[in-house]
Order: C-alpha cells, then structure tokens, then sequence
C-alpha cells in the first residue's frame, strides 16, 4: 500500500508543482466527466482551453476577464498571507461597483477629466468601506472574519439589488433593473483599440507589482509575513497586530472595490443586477493556486479567467451548463489541497502495515507539525 | 396585529428555522469532534438538488430525501478524506467543498430549475391544528418538522446523556489524550463529518422538496453558513440550537411582519436582515471572552498521531 512519510522540511519544488498537478488532475476529471456526457472529450478540451484565446479577440477578452479577477487576488495574496481569511472579496467587489455607479450617475452630462478619477476613488471607498466594517468587527468585537464577510457579501448583493431596482434604476429604461449608461467621461479608456481591454488591466498589473514590492521589499510585507506565521512571535516583536489586520484587509477591500469600478466603469458601463459571476470567491481560488506569489497569481489568473470564457464557449458551441466553470474551480481547488500534500509528505510504497508505537506516534506529529509549517 | 398574522408568523417561523436547525444540528456533532467543516452550503445545495431530481424522477419524496441524506455523506466523505487523510486545512477544505457543491448542483440541476413538483405536505390534525396562534405552529406542520425535533431530541440526549457523547466530546476536547487511552479518534471524527454531511443534505432537501418545493441554483441562500454562525450563537449547546434556529427563521420572515404592519419596505432591503443578525449575534457572542472557552478546544486543529 501507499504510505504517506513526512518530508521533514517543506519542499520547494513541491509547492510549485501541486497547482500545476492539481490542473492536470482537473482536466483529466474533465475529460472523463466529458466523456460520461456523451461529448467528445478532446472537442470538449479544446473548446473550453483552447477556442476562446484561438485569436486575437479571445486574447483580449481573457485579458478583460483577468483584470477584475487578478485585482482581487493580489489583495487576497496580503490578508491570506496574515493568516485572515477575508472570504468577501465578492461583497467588496459589488460595493466598489456600487459606489462608483453612484459616483458616475451624478456626472451623467458632464465630460470632465476628473469624473473618471472621482468614479475610481470612489469604487475604491465602497470596497474600503465593506471591508473597513469586517476589519472594526474582527479587531474590537474579536468576530470570526470568514463568517462576517461571507454575511457581508450577501448583505452587498441585496443592497446592489435595491439600488439598481431602486434609487438608481434608470427613469427612461422602461422600468429594467438597470441604471442609465455612464457618460463617456466615466469610462475608463480602452488601452488597445478594437477591443475592450481597457485601463483597469494597467491599475491591474501596476498592483501586482506593488504588492510583489510590497510584500518582498518592505518592512510592513515583512511585519505582514511574520504575523501570518506566527502571531505570539509578532506580538512579542512589538508589531502593532491591530494596525496590520486593518491594513491588510483595508487593502484587499480597496483593490477588489476598485475591481468593482472597473467593472461597471469598465466592459459593462453601468449599473446592472449582475456585474460578477463570482469574480471575488474565483480570486480565493487563484491565490491559493497561485501560492500567494504575484508571479503565481498572474499565472492562476489567466488560468481563471480562460476557466471563466471556456464555460461560455462550452455552453453556446456543446451545450453544456455554463455551471461547468464553477464545477472545475471547485475540482481545481480540492485537487489543490490534496496534492499540497505532497509539500510536507512524500509518497512511498510499503508491503507491510508498520505496528502501531505510541512513540512513532508522538515523533510523526512533530515532525509533521514542523513540515506543514 | 390580528391573530390570524400572529398565528401565521409563528408557523412560518418554524417551517423557515426548520433547515436551520437540520444542517446547525449535524454541523453542532461535527464541531464537538473537534472537526470545523466550513462546507455546509455546498453539500446542502447538493442535498436539495439530488432530492429534487430523485423525487421527480421517481415520484417518491422518502426516495427524494434518502438521496439527498446519501449526497450530503457523499460529499462530507470528500471532506473527510482530504483533511483526515492527507491532513489538509479544514477551513480551506470546507471553503473548497462549498464552491465545489454550489458548482455541482448548479452543474447538474440546470435541466431541472422552475420544474414543478408537489412538496410535502403540511398535515392537518383535526381541532389541533385550528387552535388560534400555536395550532398552526405546532400541529400544522409537515412531517420533517417532526422529525427535525425528533433529531433535535436525539441529539440532545446523545451528547448530553449518552456514552458515546462523552467519548464524541472528549475526541473534541483533546484527541491526543482521547486517542493515548485508546478512544478511536479518526473514527470517531469521520462518523461526525459524515452525520453534519447527512443533515446538511436532508436540509437541502427540505429547501427543495418542502419549502419551496422547487429547484434553482444557489437556493440555500447562505443557509448554511448561518447554521455555521447558529452553533457559535449556541454556545455548542444543543437546546440553544433549537432557539437560535427558529429566532434566525423569524429574522427571515420578518418581511411578512413588516407587511402585516402596514410598513412598505424594499424586499432586497429585509432580505438582508438575517444576515445581519447572524453579525450582530457574532459581535455579541465574541466580544465576550468567556464566550470562546465553551468551544471544542482542538476545534479546526488537525489530529495526527496516526501511524
């Protein structure tokens, strides 16, 4: 049988090879799910991986995808680093949304250059707002911050609902939830023409390199990374534990409120019921797959995004569920934990079952523990 | 307020906290093991969309719920393996298990969203059940609301009077200890993870084939994340399940309250009240200290003395 033997030290390699194991393993699950569907299941590989980036368009629409995604995953790559698990970064993108819609409907007939920075700033408030309130709950009330952001995000959600079915439903759109469309002054410009790529990828990548400098270089990355390790160690150190959660979730929030603008000021260009399809919980699955590195995470992303543009090309040419894309980010992210394993294990092939020794016991725990860090 | 609304609300109160209490029951067993499955929703989105195809595939609503208690375990068996076995982060395991259930259900229930099908039936006990203001509530209920009290009951006495609750507590509190005088911890871990995973899937199917009765992506609405709020609102303890339960079923009929009042609120707005009463709960709960010490001590921990 297969035993698993701890490694002793984490390995490296490992921790770079489990994502790219755990997409392998996610199309080969693709494949046979394919194949029990009756669909061709190379038709169906090259449909969902390949087709939609088959030309220039598709290149540019991944890059479309990626924008809001890659936003909110950097963010995430902080607060996850600190070891606070801020699930609401889809609460925070539709609060950034929000805002900003609200910022843009105020300057409908004006064409001034600084409509667009006021509409930017803010959709970045809404997010910083959002995720300001699940920061003040975890560091004065002490509440569990996965629970109150997912609470949170279903709390945006219905107050996107009332708005655009509401105050900021357009008067002249025959009664459709939908605001009016932003004047041209809001739009953020398109960065390459004929297409709909647009300034928000430049904020995008200008974050990522940021957060890498950030994260890397400074010593707030550095005062980040140790609270994620180890909090008695931080305290002790005499970082101020409190200042760092409001920073690192404040700044996730900001980025994924900004995410949100970029939507609505962005491809959409107004106000609509539905301006994510999940963009904030794929962006928890893009950091993990992206081992919170921002390298990492541009890769996960573009991963995600082509995920997201291949569930779409499956439903119109196979007639598949546009569900498939939730499907395999779900698969992808199993598969993740599970082969993470392999970071502080390795596998090794045993013909008997070692006696039970209590001591053994004690020993592989430790050993363990100090492997998984 | 006439009685009439008095007697409807508490009845609807009731029949809304009754998933509530399912999925927070078996999520209460769960967490007393010392395990924190984080996957309620998806593996109740699972339960309510298994039930709702079996049952109309079949026409047997016991069929319809027996599948869905069957997917519920199915998908808490996933859980199981990847934090017992390759000893993976519960909290990232349960988030991965709800993205993962919210995308399956979706997956294969696309054929069936607005299909009709006729629920379970509330029954009618003759003089009962027209008593003014608890008739409804207490004798004009369906069957599942019965056996979600009887549940409540058997869980109740099985952590509180039994001996395998003891043991089921003591695997919780500390397996090291539990496991050197020669408890079987990851037994007794799994068979917690697969009871959560069983209820969350009969409280998927009470959404789909009672409440309802019908199918649609995402229907269980961040139930089972309240239920996840609802044992911390509980202090771990089964009686207070009951009560949060239905007090979180009031939270989210209040819109027929606010209705029966004459008020004329937004319904997105008083959609958002359950919510935030779940963050008001945890606010209160949290910030009091004493409030944390009741908790599973290896609640979240990983156990590995395994050989």
């Amino acid at each position: 049988m297969i035993k698993l033997e701890p490694r002793g030290e984490r390995s490296r390699l490992m921790s770079w090879l489990s994502p790219i194991l755990a997409a392998l393993l996610t199309m080969l699950t693709g494949l046979v799910l394919f194949t029990l569907l009756g669909v061709d299941p190379w038709q169906a590989l090259t449909t969902i991986l390949y087709k939609p980036i088959a030309d220039t368009y598709g290149l540019a629409e991944l890059a479309v995808k990626a924008t809001p995604i890659l936003l909110c995953a950097i963010g995430l790559s902080v607060v996850f680093k600190a070891q606070i698990w801020n699930i609401g970064a889809e609460g925070q993108l539709l609060m950034g949304g929000l805002f900003g819609s609200y910022m843009a409907l105020q300057f409908l007939d004006n064409d001034s250059g600084y409509v667009l920075p006021m509409v930017l700033l803010a959709g970045v408030a809404g997010g910083l707002f959002w995720a300001g309130i699940a920061a003040i709950l975890k560091v004065q009330f002490n509440t569990n911050e996965i629970l109150t952001t997912i609470m949170m995000n279903y709390i945006a959600l219905n107050i996107l609902l009332w708005a655009v079915h509401g105050p900021l439903k357009d008067p002249e759109g025959f009664n459709f939830p939908e605001s009016a469309m932003f004047s041209q002054s809001a739009i953020l410009p398109v960065l390459i023409d004929d297409t709909r790529v647009h300034f928000g990828l430049a904020l995008a990548l200008l974050a990522v390199v940021a957060i890498w400098v950030l994260m890397s270089r400074s010593f707030v990355g550095f005062q980040i990374r140790v609270l994620g390790l180890d909090r008695s160690a931080a305290r002790l150190s005499g970082f101020r534990e409190k200042r760092l959660i409001y920073f690192a979730l404040l700044l996730s929030g900001g980025l994924a409120g900004l995410a949100g603008v970029g939507e609505v000021a962005g491809p959409i260009g107004q106000l609509i019921p539905s301006i994510s399809p999940g963009y904030g919980y794929a962006a928890i699955i893009v950091a993990f797959l992206g081992r919170l590195h921002p390298l990492g995470i541009v890769l996960a992303t573009l991963l995600m995004a082509l995920l997201y543009m291949g569930g779409e090309m499956a439903q119109i040419e196979l007639g598949l569920p546009l569900a498939l894309t939730s499907l395999f980010q779900g698969l992808l992210l199993f598969y993740l934990l599970a082969c993470d394993v392999l970071i502080g294990f390795r596998l090794r092939l045993t013909t008997s079952k070692p006696a039970t020794a209590p001591a053994a016991a004690v020993a592989t725990d430790t050993a363990v523990i100090e492997a998984r860090g | 307020m006439d009685i009439d609304l008095i007697t409807n609300i508490l009845y609807a109160m009731v029949r809304t906290g009754t998933p509530l209490l399912i999925v927070a029951l078996g999520e209460l067993i769960c967490e007393k093991s010392g395990v924190l499955n984080l996957g309620q929703e998806g593996m109740m989105l699972m339960g309510a969309v298994v039930g709702f195809i079996v049952t109309l595939s079949t026409g047997s609503l016991t069929l319809g719920f027996l599948a869905a208690i069957l997917a519920g375990i199915l998908m808490s068996l996933i859980f199981g393996v990847i934090t017992m076995e390759l000893s993976a982060n519960q909290v990232a395991t349960g988030l991965a298990l709800t993205i993962f259930g919210t995308g399956l259900s979706a997956f294969i229930g696309t054929n069936y969203v607005g299909k009709p099908i006729t629920g379970l039936e509330p029954i009618d006990i003759p003089v009962l059940t027209d008593l003014p203001i608890i008739g409804r509530m207490l004798f004009g209920q369906d069957l599942l609301v019965y056996l979600s009290l009887a549940l409540f009951g058997g869980v109740y006495w099985f952590i509180n009077h039994s001996r395998p609750g003891l043991i089921l507590k003591a695997v919780g509190e500390n397996p090291h200890s539990a496991n050197a005088i020669g408890l079987p911890v990851f037994k007794v871990r799994y068979l917690a993870i697969l009871f959560g995973g069983a209820m969350a899937g009969l409280a998927g199917s009470y959404l789909s084939l009672a409440y309802t009765p019908l199918w649609m992506e995402n229907m269980s609405a961040g139930r089972g994340w309240i239920a996840l709020a609802l044992v911390v609102f509980a202090s771990w303890k089964a009686e207070r399940v009951l009560l949060g339960a239905w007090l979180f079923g009031l939270a989210s009929i209040l819109h027929l309250v606010f209705q029966g009042m004459g008020f004329s609120v937004s319904p997105n707005l008083l959609a958002t009240l359950p919510y935030l009463a779940t963050i008001a709960v945890l606010v209160i709960l949290s910030s009091n200290q004493n409030s944390r010490l009741v908790a599973p001590i290896s609640l979240g921990k990983p156990f590995y003395a395994k050989t």
